[in-house]
């Protein structure tokens, strides 16, 4: 319990405030954030999952240099024809099939090397192209934590936009953005991405004087983010509504404070914390969707590898090649629990009784 | 409350007619390209250049904006929607598909419902450290494992054709058929979709039963000398299933429009969503036109069937 009253003192509540004044020699220096940061601190499951998600970053920001110097390859370059030796026996990249566990298959691509390849095709070459698998899933993980983090910022810098307008202003403002987010509710995330995405797969955006290309990133990463700004966008909107009848936003607008002030200055720094927290869930929640929409087609096109695509792609391998869609799978959970699990922590240490979480 | 059903209807409609509007927007609109261009895009890959023509024309691509929106909810409603990929019509397709879909989601949606409760009333009464750490890394691993990977693995181990063979390896049987074969089919494509679910339920239904036992009227039954089973059952697990409901509402709805889309898929079962999938994987637009309206309407009425439920479990929180 005395950890609930340390923190209301900082509350943005000026009462609370000014009682603070008075243990102010106790308390000198000690900011909401670095309060925040002394909770965290002590949650080492949540640290021992950023430090994994940090892990999986620098391995795919890394990616060019492991294909260059380790595998020797590029993430579209093919190999069909090559001959790599696994632990000093020749083995071709891509072999005729056969009937393979009972099924036909027309060609088999080499199985995982590990360790025996000397950094070629660790897990194997994918399908028939003969493409390397391990660089492919660095690239692709590139591509997918790319396309996760690029939605969220900009789907969390709408919402953010999109709530200090409808909390500040209210009215018929209020009104429009609350039914625009309303109407969202209607499609499911994945259906409305599914029909953004396909729709724009084909021969990409071309309006306003921007002009995207059909394979570029930017399809899926717009596509996510615009999808999820209701997601996020209505409970920050309440939020700014409830701090909006604060005395502070009052003291503000008696000083004469512009509409931009209020919001940017005074209502903004006070959803910092639930933006942080959304930001880091929503990523998680981003990359699972980018690989949903991948794997059905709607998401990052090929050539392009991205984690949805390679499990897509080792379908047809799954029997024979498991590994195609087992490594992938595996690196798309241990990311995204990651960011769940540090998500969570973030959360409790910013504000313990807050309900920020995504859903849908 | 018959107000409220006819208020709730009429917005129900109002949305409706908004969704027509988006999946114009979506389709049509913003992907631009000029009347050839958006012609060119709805005939898809293997299209002769008469066949866009055609297309432009019958459509009206041509013409003022009002005019292909008119065109294209003609196509919507009258059920004249066609795939010029494949040549079958859009809503046949669909209805052909509407007995797999929905055998996998509602018996999916059954076992995420009673798992989540036996989880949830479960951990509860045994309130501690455990059972805490247990449901909330349950709940962490469902939202963060995408469920189409979780099919592959489970359909590659535990199927035919795979590692070992307890369950026939996908396809849909249709009940009228062979039921027992209906269900031996579909019970690994159910576990699959819900087993995301049930942490996530047992959680929540966690959390609303520890705030409702300390309610006033608990108290009173308590009081009263009711048995600790009965408090349970009538009381306090009665009140805590109402959030429940509108949860599964809202998820319900959001399967049948992605979770559903994606196990149907690996599993190959022949319902909307894997006619979907298909279609976005030849880049066949009607189809996926076809799937977003009909679909957002489907959800639009479900969730006035939720609020009429959930309006009448709950009096307090019903609107006048």
């Amino acid at each position: 319990m005395a950890q609930r009253t340390g923190e209301t003192e900082f509350t943005l509540d000026p009462s609370a405030e000014l009682a603070g004044e008075t243990a102010a020699s106790e308390i000198r220096g000690r900011s909401p954030w670095y309060l925040a940061w002394r909770r965290l601190r002590r949650n080492y499951v949540a640290f021992f999952s950023l430090f994994i998600f940090v892990a999986v970053v620098l391995a795919c920001a890394l990616a060019p240099v492991y294909a260059h110097h380790v595998a020797h390859s590029g993430p579209n370059s093919n190999h069909i024809l090559e001959v790599v030796k696994v632990n000093g026996h020749p083995q071709s990249v891509v072999s005729v099939g056969g009937v393979i566990k009972g099924k036909l298959v027309a060609s088999l691509p080499i199985g995982p090397t590990w360790f025996g390849g000397g950094g070629k095709f660790v897990l194997g070459a994918d399908g028939s192209n003969g493409r390397d698998e391990a660089v492919r899933l660095l690239y692709g993980g590139r591509n997918s934590l790319l396309v996760g983090i690029g939605s969220s910022a900009i789907c969390v810098f709408f919402a953010v936009v999109l709530a200090l307008l409808a909390g500040y202003f209210r009215g018929w403002i209020d009104f429009v953005i609350t039914r625009f987010f309303d109407l969202f509710y209607a499609f499911p995330v994945v259906l409305l991405g599914i029909a953004l995405g396909s729709a724009l797969a084909i021969n990409g955006f071309h309006h306003f004087g921007i002009s995207v290309q059909s394979g570029s990133l930017w399809i899926p990463t717009l596509v996510i983010s615009y999808v999820l700004v209701p997601y996020v966008g209505r409970p920050l909107r309440g939020q700014v509504l409830s701090l909006r009848e604060k005395e502070f936003v009052e003291a503000a607008i008696a000083q004469g404070a512009s509409p931009l002030r209020v919001m940017f200055s005074e209502l903004l720094p006070n959803l910092a914390s639930s933006v942080l927290v959304f930001f880091t869930l929503i990523i998680a929640n981003n990359i699972v969707l980018e690989a949903a929409l991948s794997f059905l087609g709607a998401g990052v096109q090929p050539p392009n590898p991205s984690w949805g695509t390679l499990i897509s792609s080792g379908r047809d391998f799954i029997v024979t090649r498991p590994w195609l869609s087992l490594a992938p799978g595996l690196a798309i959970v241990l990311t995204v629990l990651s960011l769940n699990v540090f998500g969570d922590g973030l959360r409790d240490a910013l504000d313990p009784r807050a309900k920020v979480k995504v859903q849908h | 409350m018959l107000a409220f059903l006819v208020r709730r209807t009429i917005g129900a409609l109002l949305v409706c007619a908004a969704v027509t509007f988006i999946v114009f927007l979506i389709f049509i609109v913003v992907p631009g390209g000029g009347p050839h261009g958006t012609a060119e895009r709805i005939a898809g890959k293997n299209a002769t250049t008469q066949n866009v023509i055609n297309i432009e024309h019958e459509w009206g691509f041509d013409r003022p904006f009002y005019i292909q929106y008119w065109r294209l909810m003609n196509k919507m409603f009258n059920g004249t929607l066609v795939s010029y990929t494949s040549q079958q019509n859009v809503l046949s397709q669909i209805v052909d598909g509407i007995p797999a879909t929905f055998s996998l989601t509602i018996g999916a949606g059954l076992i995420w419902l009673f798992f989540g409760i036996v989880v949830g009333v479960i951990s509860a009464l045994t309130a501690g450290r455990l059972s805490d750490r247990i449901i909330t890394v349950l709940a962490l691993i469902g939202i963060s494992m995408p469920v189409f990977w979780l099919g592959l693995v489970a359909r590659y181990y535990l199927a035919e054709g795979g590692l070992m063979t307890f369950f026939p390896d996908g396809e849909y049987v249709p009940l009228t058929q062979n039921p027992a074969s209906w269900f031996a089919h579909l019970i690994l494509p159910w576990l699959v979709l819900a087993v995301l679910f049930i942490g996530f339920y047992g959680r929540v239904l966690r959390g609303n039963i520890l705030d409702t036992v300390n309610e006033d009227f608990v108290r009173t039954a308590k009081a009263k000398g009711l048995t600790p089973r009965r408090i349970l059952l009538k009381h306090v697990l009665r009140t805590s299933l109402i959030p429940i409901v509108t949860l599964f509402g809202l998820d319900f709805a959001s399967v049948l429009g992605g979770g559903a889309i994606l196990t149907e898929t690996v599993f190959d079962l022949h319902g909307v969503g894997e006619y979907a999938a298909q279609s976005i994987g030849n880049f066949d637009l009607p189809p996926i036109m076809g799937v977003t309206m009909y679909g957002a309407f489907f959800i639009v009425g479900f969730s006035v069937l939720v609020d009429l439920f959930y309006a009448y479990l709950d009096p307090r929180i019903r609107p006048t």
